[in-house]
């Protein structure tokens, strides 16, 4: 067993051998919905990160047995719940999956204890009493033992819901965004309390997000669904802020759309220099796993991009580009300049006032100002 | 007021909800998760006596229960006694008559219970039916009681049905609304509104039960669970 954990050390998640592991192949149809995944997850946590509605929930479900996917395996320590070629589909209330529901579903007619208790019906009186008493102190909520959840607060029902699930320990625990309606600080500390539960109960934690910021707070290794299919698998550094993350839906908010090459990494400020087109025009952009020399595509919204008319200083934005007023068109209430840069379009979006502060003209010259962190790496196209 | 009728019809009532309990739960179950395609044709059928005239079902029962059905030659067989006009009788026809009043608020309550609490109970290693016995069953309380004391008010003011199938025998089988019948045609009403009195207070106080529970529009326990 290895307890001894570092958030964010690749390594603590490869399973050794006495840690169970959950392998997952499910392929299911729902109407023009097509989820086919495939991957394994070992002891500790594994992020399945994506936009609503891209199967996440439908992973979990299949993993506990409460939908059934039209084919696939599902083994938890080489044990199959699921497997459609033997026929194999073992109830949910066999699977002994711990699931915890994003509305957490806490019983509304049982108190915190009772609730906790829910699970552990094949103990005596005597030992469930014991082992719940054990985890609402294990998770801080022991004042809150004869209270009905309609009495308990946000942040202490998703306790209770965790202790509920964690007391009848689980062979894999699955998570559907439990956090997700929490404060930060509130957040933290019950990630805290998992990671410490974690750390004795060595079972594999699928925890599902749709939020960037939970997925590099998490640290973990990281599964990306989309449209019900895998795009990207690793850790959240390597994964996130990876090209491929963009879609082609996610590129129709961009105006700006603009080829790139890699001309330099900076690993130790997180950050990478490109060319943008074919002309000089350099961005510094966000660090992602590419190479000297390796083809990008760049998005950027009008929106997030300034115009001076000056040099200007003091900036903390990294990209200062000069350029020519192109043209100006009015559309709706907002000013879209378009701005040559030595052979290189930007699109800018100004609200009506700046461009009267600004008395942009055709033929003007302005400079363009590019934060890093409005840049957007994309595969190329 | 004839209280040989009168406690008859109590125990008649009491009897006919204790058994609509027992047979109204399983049928509500069936009726509530069951996938079948052809489920809506049983939902008909448990539904019928709300629209069926109350002697059109006694006549059915009547033949069903006559010595010349084979449930009425076994019935004889076995006990000895026919089973028409005997209080048995009368209860397999009250449990009949009054069987929607307690399935469909049974149904009702038991769909009401979020799906996700049944999903939770399963990923908490609970059977389909521990976890409607520990979830759907105590948060469908409401929904019990209604069905049980609507069915014992039903049964309680039964008449069509009593008269086709029990007959009017005094001690066996006349219950108070055929008491407040035989009064009238006796031209003796002074004893009939007393005895029609006494059923429109239990009635009102039954009722008033019912509502006191549920706080719930009649019509919404009653009415065809969706």
């Amino acid at each position: 067993m290895t307890s001894e954990r570092v958030i964010g050390d690749p390594q603590r998640n490869r399973a050794s051998n006495q840690e169970p592991v959950l392998e997952v192949s499910a392929r299911k149809r729902l109407g023009t919905f097509n989820l086919d995944v495939n991957f394994h997850a070992g002891a500790g946590f594994t992020i399945l990160f994506g936009a609503s509605g891209a199967g996440k929930t439908t992973v979990l479900d299949s993993i506990a047995g409460l939908t059934r996917p039209d084919g696939g395996k599902i083994t938890v320590g080489g044990r199959a719940l699921f497997d459609s070629n033997s026929k194999l589909d073992m109830p949910a209330w066999k699977r002994r999956i711990g699931y915890v529901l994003q509305d957490l579903a806490l019983f509304p007619h049982l108190t915190a204890t009772e609730n906790v208790a829910f699970g552990l019906r094949e103990l005596s009186a005597a030992s469930r009493q014991q082992r719940s008493e054990a985890m609402l102190r294990a998770f801080r909520i022991e004042h809150l033992r004869d209270r009905r959840p309609a009495q308990i607060s946000g942040g202490e029902r998703q306790r209770v819901a965790l202790a509920r699930t964690l007391v009848t320990e689980p062979r894999a625990l699955l998570l559907d965004e439990p956090l997700a309606a929490l404060d930060r600080p509130t957040k933290a500390l019950i990630l805290d309390d998992l990671r410490q539960w974690n750390d004795t109960h060595r079972v594999p934690i699928l925890y599902v997000t749709h939020s960037h910021e939970e997925v590099f707070a998490l640290g973990e290794q990281v599964i990306v669904i989309a449209e019900g299919q895998i795009v990207a698998q690793g850790l959240p550094h390597e994964v996130m802020s990876v090209p491929r993350l963009e879609t082609v839906a996610q590129l129709l908010g961009f105006e700006n759309i603009l080829p790139a090459t890699v001309t330099s990494l900076h690993e130790e400020r997180g950050t990478l220099t490109c060319r943008v087109g074919a002309g000089p025009v350099e961005l510094e952009t966000p660090m992602v796993r590419a190479e000297v020399g390796s083809g990008l595509c760049v998005g950027i919204r009008a929106g997030d991009l300034l115009l001076a008319t000056e040099p200007p200083r003091g900036l903390s934005a990294r990209n200062i580009i000069p350029g020519l007023v192109r043209k100006i068109e009015r559309r709706d209430v907002i000013i879209a300049v378009l701005v040559d840069c030595s052979g290189t379009d930007f699109e800018v979006h100004l609200t009506l006032a700046a461009r009267e502060a600004l008395q942009l003209e055709p033929g003007k010259n302005v400079f363009v100002v590019v934060k890093t962190h409005s840049c957007h790496l994309m595969t190329a196209i | 007021m004839n209280w040989e009728a009168f406690w008859l019809t109590v125990r008649l009532a009491a009897i006919v909800s204790a058994l609509l309990l027992a047979i109204g739960i399983p049928i509500a179950y069936w009726l509530t998760y069951s996938r079948w395609r052809w489920k809506f044709l049983v939902e008909a059928v448990v539904a019928l006596p709300i629209v069926l005239p109350p002697t059109v079902l006694g006549l059915y029962v009547l033949m069903a229960l006559g010595t010349r059905s084979p449930i009425g030659r076994y019935w004889d067989k076995l006990t000895g006694h026919p089973l028409a006009f005997t209080f048995e009788g009368l209860v397999i026809g009250s449990v009949l008559y009054s069987l929607p009043f307690a399935v469909q608020p049974f149904a009702a309550s038991f769909s009401a219970v979020d799906d996700k609490l049944l999903r939770a109970s399963a990923s908490l290693g609970e059977s389909t039916i521990g976890t409607f016995r520990r979830v759907v069953l105590p948060l469908s309380k409401a929904g019990l009681v209604t069905g049980f004391v609507l069915s014992f008010a039903h049964t309680l003011g039964e008449f069509g049905v009593v008269l086709m199938v029990g007959g009017n025998i005094p001690g066996v089988t006349r219950t108070i609304s055929i008491d407040i019948y035989d009064q009238v045609q006796a031209g003796n009403y002074s004893a009939a509104n007393q005895t029609a009195l006494a059923l429109l207070i239990i009635s009102f106080l039954v009722l008033s039960v019912v509502y006191g529970v549920n706080r719930r529009t009649w019509m919404s326990t009653v009415g065809p669970s969706k």
